[in-house]
């Protein structure tokens, strides 16, 4: 039996074993969705790193920096430093004014059901998308990780069960171990491999560094190239590469920020300071991590070589195949036990944060005006809806195997950005802020990223014959905007729309309301408790 | 409406829904809660301004300076890589600054809500 097969399988047992142990203490709503409240800073922190930190940035980052060098890196620095804004703007006002979504924050002073209605299909869409994402990149990984045990489909179908019986039975409580458990895998996974491209180097930096002055590889013309690794611009290449940098870090930032699965993590914890240590011991972890990606994504261009990459899997295939040139096939089982852990603690982190709004938002408060008719309803749709999530991104991500999904997180990210964040940070510091400039900033927001993304790069251009099959673009005509990010136009949109709908429109409880939520979200005051297990 | 439910909550017995509302307005209008959401604002307001010109001058600068940024400055190591490795560090020393002050937050915040307590009785 393979040696990675085992290690997936006893990843299994583990996190089935915390379901069971789970299902035991998810009764009522604010066990299902919130873990009680009871999760500790630290515990949370983990948690947090462990929901946010992909396989896109685990396998994908260390491959682009593979390959592009140090482009790839400004996404690690991205990647932390929007928890800035977690830290100092959502966090804590979320944490007190809120009880299961984004959408309770705004709810208070807002009309609540058109803006839950709103919030909640931007919920939906960031993480149907998210999910399509990592879905088919954990069918084509799982596929390639386990070598030929699984067919592309089995493995996301298998994917799909576990994280749907991670989230029906287990609810937040047993996604936010699964996570927790990745997460600490995942860092002793990466200190190890960066310890050991360290020992290549005989624990020198120059040595290092000057491998990655030096890396040789065939270009696509089959020429030899020796290229400096360090240098800026092999991947945002005049003249659109600055705009795009720009437009990704806005995306980042401010996006981060506005990710439904990362935002229901605070409601998991007693109070508001609580919140706020787990932000940083997330940040913490997720900046460690990041500047670890150094050693990953350069190590595997030095040791490994982007030639052999590409000839054995793909960029995704860099830390594994790192894993293996350094220290044999239980490492790698073990790197790739570690890539099977992430996908699954992230897309169980998406499912959960997406059946929340559906039956929080959308069930309860919009199509039953705030009542729960019967006890434990919120929670049973909210189970139902996981099998709904869970087989629509099962066959989703089986329909879309050989298409190009990686814009679909910059999608993400963008509607993140130019939706929720405005109307958030508008409904917490804008007194004068409504409903009609809710819907309107989450509609433009939603609306402008979906249409950019549309006319971008990423879907349109125009292929020589040659190009067949995926790698085709979808529409075959000169791309309208020039950006793969629509960041830098669509969240200027999203802040416009919910500012001229206000403008235009007066709803003085909305204003009378403005203190409570002020005083709720500055003091604590009257915020959701923990509750006894 | 969830909204009234739970305005319930903060409700101490024998008190009416119609002014428990006030206590909101009240509190706003206090002057330690003034001083609070100033206090608060000395903070943030620079912090996030700081961050954020920090952050975008990295990609403004690779983007339309990257013959400056690929300088060389410890052997192979560039300024563009030292600067994007500052960021981690200046983003971490923020969120340290930022836990320091909010420890004083929470204490001006906890005198506000016994002061209400007390105000209640």
């Amino acid at each position: 039996m393979n040696i990675s097969l085992i290690m997936f399988l006893v990843f299994i047992a583990v996190t089935l074993a915390i379901t069971y142990w789970a299902s035991r203490r998810s009764a009522g709503s604010s066990a299902y969705f919130a873990a009680s409240r009871q999760i500790t800073g630290w515990q949370n922190g983990i948690a947090v790193a462990g929901d946010y930190m992909s396989a896109a940035s685990f396998l994908g980052i260390a491959g682009i920096i593979a390959f592009q060098g140090y482009d790839g890196f400004l996404f690690s620095v991205g990647w932390l430093v929007a928890y800035l804004t977690v830290l100092l703007v959502i966090a804590e006002p979320l944490r007190n004014a809120g009880k299961y979504t984004m959408a309770d924050v705004l709810a208070y002073r807002l009309k609540p059901r058109p803006v839950r209605a709103m919030a909640s299909l931007s919920t939906l869409t960031v993480s149907t998308f998210y999910m399509i994402a990592q879905m088919v990149g954990a069918g084509t990984l799982v596929k390639l990780l386990l070598g030929g045990y699984v067919t592309y489909n089995q493995a996301v179908i298998g994917v799909g069960i576990l994280m749907i019986v991670y989230v029906v039975f287990g609810g937040m409580l047993a996604t936010t171990w699964v996570q927790i458990i990745k997460a600490i895998l995942l860092m002793a996974g990466t200190i190890m491999l960066s310890i050991l491209v360290m020992a290549h180097f005989h624990f020198s930096f120059g040595q290092f560094f000057g491998a990655v002055g030096h890396v040789t590889y065939h270009d696509a013309k089959g020429a030899v190239v020796v290229q400096d690794f360090l240098q800026p611009g092999l991947r945002y290449k005049p003249p659109y590469g600055p705009l795009e940098l720009i437009s990704l870090g806005m995306a980042l930032i401010f996006g981060t920020a506005g990710l439904p699965h990362i935002l229901v993590r605070f409601y998991t914890v007693p109070d508001a300071k609580t919140a706020r240590h787990s932000v940083v011991w997330a940040m913490v972890l997720i900046g460690s991590f990041y500047i670890m990606t150094t050693f990953l994504g350069f190590g595997a261009a030095t040791i490994v070589g982007p030639d052999f990459i590409k000839g054995h899997g793909g960029t995704n295939m860099s830390a594994p195949l790192l894993a293996q040139a350094l220290a044999g096939n239980v490492f790698f089982a073990f790197i790739s036990s570690i890539a099977f852990a992430t996908i699954l603690a992230v897309v169980a982190g998406l499912t959960i944060s997406a059946t929340t709004s559906f039956s929080h938002d959308f069930w309860t408060n919009v199509i039953h005006n705030g009542v729960e008719r019967k006890s434990g309803e919120e929670v049973l749709v909210a189970r139902i809806s996981a099998f709904v999530v869970g087989g629509v991104s099962i066959a989703l991500a089986i329909k879309l195997q050989t298409a190009n999904v990686a814009f679909l997180v910059a999608l993400a990210f963008a509607v993140a950005a130019s939706a929720n964040l405005p109307v958030i940070v508008l409904s917490i510091f804008w007194r004068r802020f409504n409903t009609a400039g809710a819907v309107a900033g989450l509609a433009v927001g939603l609306l402008a990223s979906i249409g950019l993304i549309l006319v971008s790069p990423s879907l349109m251009g125009i292929d020589p014959p040659t190009v067949t099959g995926a790698a085709r673009h979808l529409i075959q005509a000169k791309a309208w905007f020039p950006l793969e990010n629509p960041g830098i136009l669509s969240i200027p949109l999203g802040f416009l729309g919910a500012i001229i709908g206000t403008l235009i429109s007066s709803e003085p409880t909305s204003q009378e309301k403005f203190n409570e939520l002020l005083v709720r979200s500055n003091t604590g005051l009257g915020a959701e408790k923990a509750t006894a297990h | 409406m969830a909204n009234t439910a739970q305005n319930l909550e903060i409700v101490k017995p024998g008190q009416e829904p119609a002014q428990s509302q006030s206590v909101w307005d009240r509190i706003a209008a206090s002057r330690e809660f003034q001083d609070l959401i100033a206090i608060k604002k000395t903070f943030i307001v620079p912090a996030f301004i700081f961050f954020l010109v920090y952050y975008f001058a990295l990609p403004v600068l690779v983007g339309y300076a990257p013959k400056f940024m690929a300088m060389k400055v410890i052997g192979q190591v560039n300024l563009a890589y030292l600067f994007a490795l500052s960021q981690f560090f200046v983003a971490w020393i923020i969120a340290a600054l930022y836990v320091k002050a909010a420890n004083n937050f929470d204490r001006l915040a906890k005198d506000i809500l016994d002061k209400t307590g007390k105000g209640d009785k």
